[in-house]
């Protein structure tokens, strides 16, 4: 397990390093400088701008002055917001994402289970066909149509939710972010739980368990319940890659100052380094996330780390 | 071509599949010849009837914005732009798709571990965060759109290519060809590609709901198709500006972009059972 351990984090750097080499050369090959704009600056003060930000030296200096800021968690200073380093303004925003996300996460694992072992239990009945077919819808239709909808309902038309974050200071202001979030991952892990328990429930195990005369609900309880969840820890990457992507839609919706709420406004404002930095931190959250997710199930699963 | 028609003769049979068939070539020929029928235009503001809501009477079917534009042509334009970069990005991702697949599944061995650890290494990026940045560095234009989704997408369609392939490699036609002298290039287009037509149907129609879901939300967030051209995602988004006293501006493009994904989505799942009764569940 150590040595599958080592090897899955040490082949994770490497995977680091070219993501952050990727961002950073986009960013550079980007046509105009990030300080262009209306006014024409004489040349000997837009010379002292670039030296001042290291616009002067030559390409793979830069990258190499960046890459050396990165390990020390220094992301460099951000072209719009004065006095304020990318570090700072993404540690600042860190808290807020990871509390509706995790939220988020929490709760499509609870509704997505138990939905999932219902409908699979009672395999093409009308309860299966229903949850089935909520979690189609659920997985078709985007997070920006689901939010902006559910503030239409119940905020402007019913006025029992707040429709804005920043608008209210009660607990009941993350209620509709954190379902907007959700309610895809919750119709995947539905879909999912419900593949897999049928998948289990249809091998020799079980029917053994059958033979033995064994009732159903004891057979999923004993037997089936830990090996039907097994696909749905590796499905957990993924889900957290996209609760991060779904934040960006729902903190830009709701008007929540997290990191996705910065990214939208740095793209729009052109603040190259912020938009790096937060780009090169979503892609570093996921892989590390990843590799936890992968660790956890070797952990559970001893088959993988043999192979 | 017998499994083509012995699908669609399947497809006759399952009353979703063919009403979401229906309900998308509907959409599709509506936003081509809609526009041009309704007479009104997409772009022309016209400031003697700003918002006004849905109605039957005054030729505003869907309502109109807050420049006095008919919601109704906007959203069939919106409809257009969508399917259409949806459609491209796809055909951008079966091609890489197709031929990374054929030929890691076809020449196997060291070659094949090697390309698709690559896959496995993308697989783990998040690709549209790189789309953002793409959009910030590079400005806004349809031509990135393309290549960015398309980009990203080809990754599924090369596993399941490469599966595919690995399996018509053992048959013997194969073989056959090969015993006769026919050139591995030749054998990948000529022999294996054709036979890959199934699989490739079902997981483009698979691939062209992700597409679009990447495209709109590009569009939503303000990086992707820019004013005046229109996508369902930009509609969506100019209507949650408008959404607390004429909501009409938010609902129908929202439901027309839900209805379209829904429809892909159970079409693709439909076109799966079809292809492999397997995986059905």
């Amino acid at each position: 397990m150590l040595r599958y351990a080592l090897l899955r984090i040490l082949g994770a750097i490497p995977t680091l390093l070219l993501v952050i080499a990727i961002a950073f050369l986009m960013v550079r090959a980007a046509p105009g400088g990030p300080f262009d704009s209306e006014r024409q600056l004489p040349p000997d003060i837009e010379a002292n701008i670039e030296r001042a930000y290291h616009l002067d030296e030559a390409l793979p200096q830069q990258f190499l002055r960046y890459i050396n800021g990165v390990i020390r968690g220094d992301l460099g200073p951000s072209y719009r917001y004065r006095d304020f380093s990318v570090s700072e303004i993404i540690a600042g925003a860190i808290p807020v994402t990871m509390k509706i996300g995790l939220l988020a996460i929490l709760l499509s694992m609870i509704v997505g289970i138990s939905a999932g072992l219902a409908a699979g239990m009672r395999k093409n009945t009308f309860l299966d066909r229903l949850i089935t077919g909520v979690a189609m819808i659920g997985i078709s239709v985007p997070v920006f149509v689901f939010a902006p909808l559910m503030v239409l309902v119940f905020a402007v038309t019913l006025n029992w939710l707040p429709a804005s974050y920043s608008g209210s200071s009660g607990a009941d202001r993350l209620l509709l972010p954190v379902i907007a979030l959700a309610l895809p991952q919750i119709a995947y892990i539905a879909r999912l739980t419900r593949a897999s328990l049928i998948d289990v429930m249809n091998s020799d195990y079980v029917r053994t368990a059958r033979a033995q005369g064994l009732k159903t609900a004891s057979i999923i309880r004993y037997h089936a319940l830990k090996p039907t969840m097994l696909p749905l820890v590796s499905y957990l990457g993924p889900a957290f890659a996209a609760v991060l992507t779904g934040s960006v839609v729902v903190e830009h919706v709701f008007g929540i100052p997290g990191v996705g709420r910065f990214l939208v406004t740095s793209a729009t404002n052109r603040d190259y380094t912020l938009v790096l930095g937060i780009t090169i931190f979503y892609a570093a959250m996921v892989i590390v996330l990843n590799l936890v997710v992968d660790l956890f199930y070797a952990f559970l699963d001893p088959r993988i780390r043999r192979q | 071509m017998i499994a083509v028609t012995r699908a669609i003769g399947h497809i006759r049979q399952n009353r979703t599949v063919t009403f979401c068939a229906l309900l998308l070539v509907t959409l599709a020929l509506l936003s081509l010849f809609g526009p041009w029928i309704s007479g009104h235009s997409n772009i022309a503001a016209d400031f003697d009837s700003r918002l006004l809501p849905p109605a039957l009477t005054d030729g505003h079917l869907f309502g109109t914005d807050e420049l006095g534009r008919d919601l109704f042509v906007r959203t069939l334009y919106g409809i257009r732009i969508t399917l259409f970069v949806a459609v491209v990005a796809s055909l951008v991702s079966l091609g890489i798709g197709v031929l990374y697949g054929a030929v890691a599944g076809f020449v196997g061995g060291k070659v094949d571990g090697f390309m698709m650890r690559i896959v496995d290494g993308l697989y783990a990026l998040p690709f549209i965060f790189f789309v953002i940045l793409l959009m910030v560095a590079f400005g806004r234009s349809l031509f990135l759109i393309f290549v960015a989704i398309g980009a990203i997408n080809w990754l599924d369609m090369a596993r399941i290519v490469r599966g595919q392939t690995m399996s018509l490699k053992q048959r013997g036609f194969v073989d056959a060809a090969r015993l006769i002298g026919v050139p591995t290039s030749r054998i990948i287009f000529r022999h294996i590609t054709p036979n890959l037509l199934g699989v490739v149907v079902v997981y483009t129609t698979l691939a062209i709901p992700q597409a679009i879901l990447m495209e709109s939300f590009l569009s939503f967030l303000g990086l992707g198709i820019q004013e005046p051209q229109t996508s369902l995602g930009t509609l969506v988004n100019a209507g949650v500006d408008h959404m607390g006293s004429s909501s009409w501006l938010l609902v129908i493009p929202g439901t027309a972009l839900a209805l379209i994904l829904i429809c892909f989505n159970f079409l693709g799942d439909g076109l799966r059972d079809l292809a492999d009764p397997r995986g059905k569940t």
